[in-house]
C-alpha cells in the first residue's frame, strides 16, 4: 500500500468516524447520568430523515441541521418522560423507539416525496461541504506532513471539526465543572446527589437532552454531509457501534475519540477491500471487517481488554427509598 | 409560637403511607446544644420522622420550627439552609469519588472545580483539627473503612455549615473502638453548641451518649425524658409497652461430644480473593459457639459454607462423618439431611420467599420430609398448613394465618417464622446468623429463649451476630473474626467488649497467631 492510499483511508477514517464519534458522546452523557440510551440509533435516523427534509426545503444545511437536532430532541424528550419521569425500563424503552423510528422515518418521507423512503437528493448549500483548511494549498507539496495536512486534516465539513472539538470541550465539561461532577455523581450513586438538595430528574433530563443534540448533529451529519440527503436505515447501525465504542472506552470522553476513530477505520478498510487483500496476502470478506467493532466490545466486555465497569447507577430508575 | 431554645421542634406530624400511620401527632423539642437520642423499635417511625425533617418526605400535617421559627421543609436543600445535616444509616457517598469531591458536590462555587476543591480543602483540615475528623481528603471513598466513610458523611453535613445533625442508626456497622470514636466526636460537635440528633435502637448508647431521650412506639411518641433520669429497664418498657427481659436467663451448658469439627477452611469469592483464610474451630453438643466479628470479615462465608450454600476447602466433620465442601452433597439439602438446620443471616433474600404465603415458606427446604407427602405423586398442603399453623403457636407468630403473605409480617413475625421452621426440626447443629437484625425487643427475647431451649435439648449451636451484645449474653464460648481468619477464642464470663472490640480490629492479644 502505498502513501497515497493510506491517505485516502485515513481521510475517509475521518468522515466515517465523525457520525460514531458525535453519537458516542452524545450516549456518554446520557450514560454517565445513569440512564442507558439503546436509542441513539433511532434518534439518529430521525434527525438524518428531519435534516435532509428540511434542508431540501430551505436549501439550507443549517436549518436542516436544527430541524434535525429538534427531532432528535424529540425522541430524546420522550426516552426522558419515560425513563426518568415514569421509570420505566431504559432498554426496552430504547428499543421501542429505534423501531418506532426506523418505520415512521420511511413513512414520512415516502408521504412527502414519493421517492421510495428517500428525501430528494441534495446539492450546493443544502449539504455540509468541504471546508479548506489555512495554507492547506501551500503546504500540499510539501512531503508527508505537507500532503497529510492537505489531504486527510484538510476539506471536511464543519461539523467533522466540531466533533472532535465537543470531545475537548466534553472532557472539560466531564472534569472540570461543576455541572460534570454532578453528572458523574448521579451516574454512580444518585441517592448522594439528592441527599444533597439536587435534582436528580433534573440532572438526568438534562443529561438525555444532551443526548439529544448530539444525536441529531450526528443525523444531519450523515444527511447532509457524508451523503446527499436521507435513505431508508441510513444510520446502518451506527448507533450501536457508537455504544460499543462507549463501552469499549469506558465511557471517557477522550478514549471515546480513539475508540471512533479505530472503528472508522475499519469502516474505511471495509470500503476498500482490494486494500486489505493487497496487504494481508489473502480475501478477507468485506462482512468480517464490518464486523470487527462488535468482535472487539465483546472482547472487552468478556474482560480480555481491561474492565469495563459501567457508571454504577446506569439502568436504575432512581427511587427514594427509606 | 415557638422557643428559641430549642433548635427543632416538631409540633403534631403526621404522616401515613397508604393505609400505615408512620408517625401520629407527633410533638417534640430538642434543646439547642444538646445531643438528643431518639428511640423505638423497628417500625416505630423514627427514620420516617427524621426523614421529614431532612426534607426526604412531606408530612400529611404538622409544624417544624428550627430555632423558633416556622420553617417548612419540602426538600433537602431547604433542610440544609436550616442548617439541618443528615447522616443516613445507609451512606450517600460516590465510591469512585475522593473524600473532597464528595464533600462539595452540591455544595460547590461557581461552576468551576478547582475554586472549590481549593476552598474545600483547607476547610476539611480545619474540621479535622477540631473535631478528630481525620480523613484523607484526596483517598477514594471505596478504599476506606466503613468508620472513615462516615467521618466522611459528617464532614459533608459540618461544610454545609449544619448547626443540627442527624444521626441514623450510626454505630450498626462500627467495631466498639469506631463508636467511642464516633461519640467522641459528637460530644465535641455539642461542646461547640451544635444540636445532635441520635437515632438508635441501641439502649446502651443511648445511655452513654444523650442528654435526653425521646421513645417512640408504633408511630406515636411515647415519652421524652432526661437521660439521668431513666434506665435501660425503663426505656424498654417504654419502647415495647411492656416488662422486657433485658439480660437473658441462661443455665451453664453441659457441653457433649464434639458435633461439629472444622480444619483449614479457605473460601475464594468470584473475583478469587480470599475470604476465609483457614479457620478451624469445633462445636460440642449443648453448646453455643458465637461468632463476633464487624460485618465482611468471613462470618459470612463460615455459615454459607457449612449451609451448602457455597463451596470451599478444608476438611469439616459432623459427628466423626466427613462434610463435602465440593461437588455432589455440598449443597443445602444434603446439609438439612446431615442435620444441620441453617437459619440464613439476610431473611428477605435467603430464608423467605416474600410474596409466597408462610405455609409454603414452612416448606421451604423440606419439601422432602415425609409428613408433607400424601403419596408418591403429591404433596399434602394441607398437612403443611396445619403443621405450620402448629409452628406459629409454638413461637407466636403474629398473626396466625398461614395463608398470609411473607412480607405482610413484620421483621419480627417473619424472623419467627424462619427460625420456627428450622427449630422445630430438632437440628443436631443450627446455624443462625443475626437472629434479631431488624427484630424488636419482645420477639427478640422470645428469639434468644428458643436458642437457648434448642441447646439445652442438646443441640450445637453456631450463632453468627454483629451484635456484641447478643454474642456475649448467648454464646458459652466467643471466636473473634477478623479479615477472614479467627483472632481468637474468648469465655464470656471472663472477657470483655473491650477485649473483643480491640480483637474484631484486628488486634491480637495475649500473643496468641492469628
Amino acid at each position: 500500500m502505498d502513501y497515497a492510499t493510506l491517505l485516502q483511508i485515513l481521510d475517509s477514517t475521518l468522515r466515517l468516524a465523525t457520525p460514531l464519534l458525535l453519537a458516542c458522546i452524545a450516549g456518554l452523557y446520557s450514560e454517565r447520568s445513569g440512564v442507558f440510551d439503546i436509542g441513539l440509533e433511532g434518534k439518529m435516523l430521525v434527525a438524518a430523515m428531519c435534516a435532509g427534509a428540511v434542508a431540501f426545503y430551505t436549501g439550507s444545511a443549517w436549518i436542516g441541521a436544527l430541524a434535525g437536532i429538534a427531532g432528535s430532541l424529540l425522541f430524546a424528550a420522550i426516552h426522558g418522560v419515560t425513563s426518568i419521569t415514569f421509570r420505566g425500563n431504559q432498554l426496552i424503552a430504547g428499543v421501542a423507539l429505534n423501531f418506532l423510528a426506523s418505520g415512521m422515518t420511511v413513512l414520512v418521507a415516502q408521504s412527502f416525496f414519493g421517492q421510495g423512503g428517500r428525501t430528494p437528493p441534495l446539492e450546493g448549500a443544502a449539504r455540509f461541504n468541504p471546508i479548506h483548511l489555512p495554507f492547506a494549498e501551500a503546504v500540499k507539496d510539501v512531503p508527508i506532513i505537507g500532503t497529510f495536512y492537505h489531504e486527510v486534516i484538510s476539506g471536511h465539513s464543519i461539523l467533522v471539526y466540531a466533533a472532535f472539538g465537543i470531545v475537548a470541550l466534553t472532557w472539560w465539561v466531564l472534569y472540570r465543572t461543576r455541572y460534570g461532577l454532578r453528572l458523574r455523581a448521579v451516574g454512580e450513586n444518585p441517592a448522594a446527589v439528592d441527599t444533597a438538595g439536587v435534582s436528580v430528574k433534573g440532572l438526568r433530563f438534562s443529561a438525555v437532552m444532551i443526548t439529544g443534540i448530539l444525536c441529531g448533529l450526528a443525523g444531519a451529519y450523515m444527511a447532509t454531509a457524508l451523503q446527499a440527503g436521507f435513505g431508508k436505515e441510513m444510520t446502518a447501525g451506527r448507533g450501536y457501534i457508537a455504544l460499543a465504542a462507549l463501552i469499549f472506552a469506558k465511557w471517557r470522553p477522550v478514549a471515546a475519540m480513539y475508540a471512533c476513530l479505530l472503528f472508522g477505520f475499519f469502516q474505511a478498510l471495509a470500503l476498500r477491500p482490494d486494500v486489505v487483500e493487497a496487504v494481508v496476502q489473502f480475501k478477507v470478506p468485506v462482512p468480517f471487517l464490518d464486523a470487527l467493532p462488535y468482535v472487539l466490545t465483546v472482547l472487552v466486555l468478556a474482560g480480555f481488554v481491561g474492565k469495563a465497569i459501567p457508571p454504577r447507577a446506569g439502568g436504575e430508575p432512581y427511587v427514594k427509598e427509606r | 409560637m415557638a422557643d428559641a431554645a430549642f433548635a427543632i421542634e416538631l409540633k403534631g406530624i403526621s404522616k401515613a403511607f397508604g393505609p400505615v400511620q408512620a408517625n401520629k401527632d407527633i410533638n417534640i423539642a430538642v434543646p439547642k446544644g444538646t445531643i438528643h437520642g431518639i428511640i423505638g423499635e423497628n417500625g416505630a417511625g423514627k427514620s420516617t420522622l427524621m426523614s421529614i425533617l431532612y426534607g426526604f418526605y412531606k408530612a400529611d400535617s404538622g409544624q417544624i420550627f428550627v430555632n423558633g421559627q416556622l420553617t417548612p421543609i419540602p426538600d433537602s436543600q431547604s433542610a440544609i439552609r436550616a442548617g439541618i445535616g443528615m447522616v443516613f444509616q445507609h451512606f450517600k457517598l460516590v465510591q469512585n469519588f475522593t473524600v473532597l469531591e464528595n464533600v462539595i458536590l452540591g455544595a460547590e462555587e461557581g461552576q468551576m472545580l478547582n475554586t472549590s476543591l481549593a476552598k474545600a480543602r483547607s476547610e476539611l483540615e480545619r474540621l479535622a483539627r477540631d473535631y478528630e475528623l481525620d480523613v484523607d481528603p484526596d483517598a477514594l471513598i471505596e478504599d476506606l473503612s466503613v468508620g472513615h466513610q462516615q467521618r466522611v458523611e459528617i464532614l459533608k453535613a459540618l461544610y454545609r455549615q449544619a448547626e443540627i445533625l442527624i444521626l441514623d442508626e450510626p454505630t450498626g456497622v462500627l467495631t466498639p473502638d469506631e463508636a467511642d470514636h464516633l461519640f467522641r466526636i459528637l460530644k465535641g460537635l455539642k461542646d461547640q453548641g451544635k444540636t445532635v440528633i441520635l437515632i438508635t435502637h441501641k439502649l446502651r448508647e443511648i445511655m452513654e451518649a444523650t442528654d435526653n431521650v425521646s421513645v417512640m412506639r408504633r408511630g406515636t411518641m411515647v415519652a421524652t425524658v432526661k437521660t439521668a433520669e431513666t434506665s435501660p429497664e425503663q426505656l424498654a418498657e417504654l419502647m415495647v409497652g411492656r416488662k422486657v427481659l433485658l439480660e437473658v436467663d441462661k443455665g451453664v451448658a453441659k457441653p457433649g461430644e464434639v458435633v461439629l469439627k472444622v480444619e483449614d477452611l479457605r473460601v475464594r469469592d468470584e473475583h478469587k480473593v480470599e475470604r476465609l483464610k483457614g479457620v478451624s474451630f469445633e462445636i460440642r453438643a449443648g453448646e453455643i459457639l458465637g461468632i463476633a466479628g464487624v460485618a465482611g470479615n468471613g462470618q459470612t462465608e463460615v455459615l454459607e459454607t457449612l449451609g451448602g450454600m457455597i463451596r470451599a476447602t478444608g476438611k469439616v466433620t459432623m459427628k466423626g462423618q466427613p462434610l463435602p465442601l465440593q461437588g455432589k452433597g455440598a449443597d443445602g439439602q444434603s446439609r438439612r439431611e446431615a442435620g444441620i438446620a441453617h437459619v440464613p443471616e439476610d431473611r428477605h433474600h435467603h430464608g423467605l420467599i416474600l410474596d409466597f404465603t408462610a405455609w409454603e415458606n414452612v416448606a421451604f427446604g423440606y419439601f422432602n420430609d415425609p409428613q408433607y407427602q400424601k403419596n408418591a405423586l403429591f404433596m399434602d398442603n394441607d398437612a403443611i398448613r396445619a403443621d405450620t399453623e402448629k409452628k406459629m403457636a409454638t413461637f407466636d407468630v403474629r398473626p396466625p394465618i398461614p395463608t398470609l403473605a411473607a412480607k405482610s409480617f413484620s421483621g419480627g413475625n417473619q424472623q419467627k417464622i424462619v427460625v420456627a421452621r428450622e427449630i422445630e426440626q430438632n437440628p443436631a447443629l443450627l446455624l443462625i446468623g443475626q437472629p434479631t437484625r431488624g427484630v424488636d425487643i419482645g420477639a427478640i427475647e422470645f428469639i434468644h429463649k428458643q436458642i437457648i431451649a434448642l441447646r439445652d435439648a442438646g443441640a450445637a449451636i453456631l450463632l453468627v451476630s454483629v451484635e456484641l451484645d447478643e454474642i456475649m449474653s448467648l454464646s458459652d464460648r466467643i471466636a473473634v473474626m477478623f479479615d477472614g481468619k479467627i483472632m481468637g477464642f474468648r469465655d464470656p464470663e471472663t472477657t470483655n467488649e473491650r477485649e473483643l472490640g480491640l480483637m474484631m480490629a484486628g488486634v491480637t492479644g495475649k500473643g496468641e497467631a492469628a
